[in-house]
């Protein structure tokens, strides 16, 4: 049996999407800039598209930019907020210890510029405490930059009561919506939101194409300069056919937005019962406050990597927080903020489900676990070392 | 990064996983922080290594380099088995992602501390310069 198990790094695209695309591949192929019959069409692609994308967060349409995706706008957001911001004698940016490197590193570079970064605890459970947020805000305070919901461990931030302080503060509130968008519901206005990052093919868009919602009246520094694309902000021909794509993937996505959670909810719950059911394991980040396709568990005395590829062998794709898996020598950062040990992070297996998984597939990743976990283990001199430890206990 | 197909091969069919329990010689290196331990069993016999067992807790690379190194190993003296290097490990293996190197000196450590224990525990005198474990790895992980 072949699993996709990995919603969480990129989606399927849906056929709806490639549907709604497929014309302005082929005949639509006007540049919408363009004042003929097929210019014109193409225009109207890309004006239906942010209309659409609009709406579902709840904007105005000329307060989306389209981007190549999410790194792209996070990056947008925090370094033109911040330029900005400096104009003003505003240096300080807040965010949280486990943000996607697409945030975590933009603010590291501009503490190389001389602002000052206050990184919020995530605590156990994977979630930012809101009377932080509020203490943490000071008068040269430019930006606080809180993920929407976690990449790796799936936990929703309280997002409505960031944006409230914030917005009681007067200080400008990014969030990285990344995994959030059209998986659970946004309002941009009602939660004081004043930018949004987004990505396509997290929600069976196609790849290559996200948004910034950026909130009208906050006057922001041009990404590209060029062409009027993007009223002037980022400049360059429209790619009308991954713009439509992502507005009809979004469509879709928030037309069935309550069903597919309620879906994936059970589904996520099944998948969680059968795995904490292996000795020595445990669940990464909250269980309620999560998304809900999103699984990360820790399992004592194996690498997750190791764990990852026997899995793959099965059919299963999987991904881990494993230093082995990240490319670097230290694992997740993620995993480390909730305050798991190195070794346990080491050993965390993320599975993350979409509304096409079935209650079949979940039963086999739960059938396939265990006996990889066991083979891992019996070669494990640190599982050896575990069960000692335990045994004189 | 992409792993070859020995190095699969030896992942998912790894040789010589085990222990021995009346081993001559048990060398453990690396550590649960950096996510890599390796454990080398050896028996011996007129100086010439007649069996030898791992277990290793790591990644793909760690796995397979264990296997691997085991191989060339075996039935070899002692010698010859000091002289393995990482380097001709990750030959055998059709190379390894180059994040992954690190993952291989593990290896050719654990072999070393395994020879090590057996003449430790055999009042063997030997020269002490060939078990300097400043190597690669342990200056990366404390690095």
């Amino acid at each position: 049996m072949q699993v996709y198990a990995d919603n969480a790094a990129t989606t399927k695209l849906s056929e709806t999407a490639l549907d709604a695309m497929m014309p302005y591949l082929t005949e639509t192929y006007g540049n919408a800039s363009s004042l003929y019959r097929i210019g014109q069409e193409a225009h109207q692609g890309v004006k239906k598209a942010r209309a659409t994308v609009a709406e579902v967060l709840g904007a105005l349409p000329e307060e989306i930019f389209f981007t190549s995706g999410g790194s792209e706008a996070d990056n947008w957001a925090i370094k033109g907020v911040a330029e900005r911001m400096a104009k003003k004698g505003k240096k300080h940016i807040i965010t949280s210890a486990f943000e996607h490197h697409a945030v975590l590193h933009t603010v590291e570079k501009l503490e190389k510029q001389g602002f000052e970064v206050t990184y919020l605890p995530v605590y156990e459970n994977g979630i930012v405490h809101v009377e932080d947020v509020r203490n943490a805000i000071r008068p040269d305070t430019a930006l606080v930059t809180i993920m929407y919901a976690n990449n790796e461990i799936g936990t929703i931030q309280p997002i409505s009561e960031i944006g409230a302080v914030c917005h009681e503060k007067g200080v400008l509130f990014h969030t990285d919506a990344v995994q959030a968008v059209g998986h659970v519901p946004i309002d941009v206005k009602a939660q004081n939101i004043d930018l949004l990052s987004m990505s396509a093919h997290k929600f069976h868009g196609p790849k290559g194409i996200g948004a910034l919602y950026c909130r009208k009246g906050l006057r922001f520094p041009n990404l590209i300069e060029g062409g009027a694309q993007e009223s002037g902000r980022r400049a360059g021909t429209e790619a009308v056919y991954a713009m439509v794509g992502m507005a009809a993937a979004l469509k879709e996505a928030n037309d069935h937005l309550a069903e597919n959670a309620e879906k994936l909810t059970r589904l996520r719950d099944r998948l969680i019962d059968g795995l904490l059911k292996i000795e020595s394991s445990r669940l990464n980040g909250d269980r309620e406050q999560r998304l809900p396709g999103n699984v990360n568990v820790s399992f004592e005395g194996v690498e997750g990597e190791s764990l990852l590829l026997y899995l793959d062998a099965e059919g299963v794709s999987a991904s881990s927080g494993s230093a082995c898996t990240s490319g670097s020598l230290d694992p997740s950062h993620v995993l480390l903020a909730i305050g798991l040990p190195h070794e346990v992070a080491h050993g965390s297996l993320r599975l993350t489900l979409c509304e096409s998984n079935t209650e079949e597939e979940v039963d086999y990743i739960i059938r396939c676990v265990p006996g990889i976990i066991k083979r891992l283990r019996d070669m494990s001199p640190l599982w050896e070392r575990i069960q000692k430890e335990r045994g004189q206990n | 990064m992409e792993y070859s197909e020995k190095v699969m091969e030896h992942f998912t069919h790894p040789h010589n996983v085990g222990k021995l329990d009346d081993a001559d010689g048990i060398g453990e290196v690396g550590n649960a922080k950096c996510g890599d331990i390796m454990k080398m069993y050896i028996k011996v016999d007129d100086g010439v290594i007649t069996d030898v067992k791992f277990n290793t807790y790591g990644c793909a690379s760690a796995i397979a380099t264990s296997s691997m190194a085991t191989d060339m190993i075996k039935g070899k003296p002692l010698s010859e088995a000091l002289k393995l290097t990482n380097k001709a490990v990750v030959e055998a293996l059709d190379g390894l992602p180059a994040v992954k190197i690190h993952c291989s000196v593990l290896a050719e450590e654990a072999i070393k501390a395994a020879i090590k224990d057996y003449y430790d525990k055999n009042g063997i005198a030997y020269d002490p310069a060939q078990f300097n474990e400043d190597t690669e790895h342990y200056e990366h992980h404390n690095g």
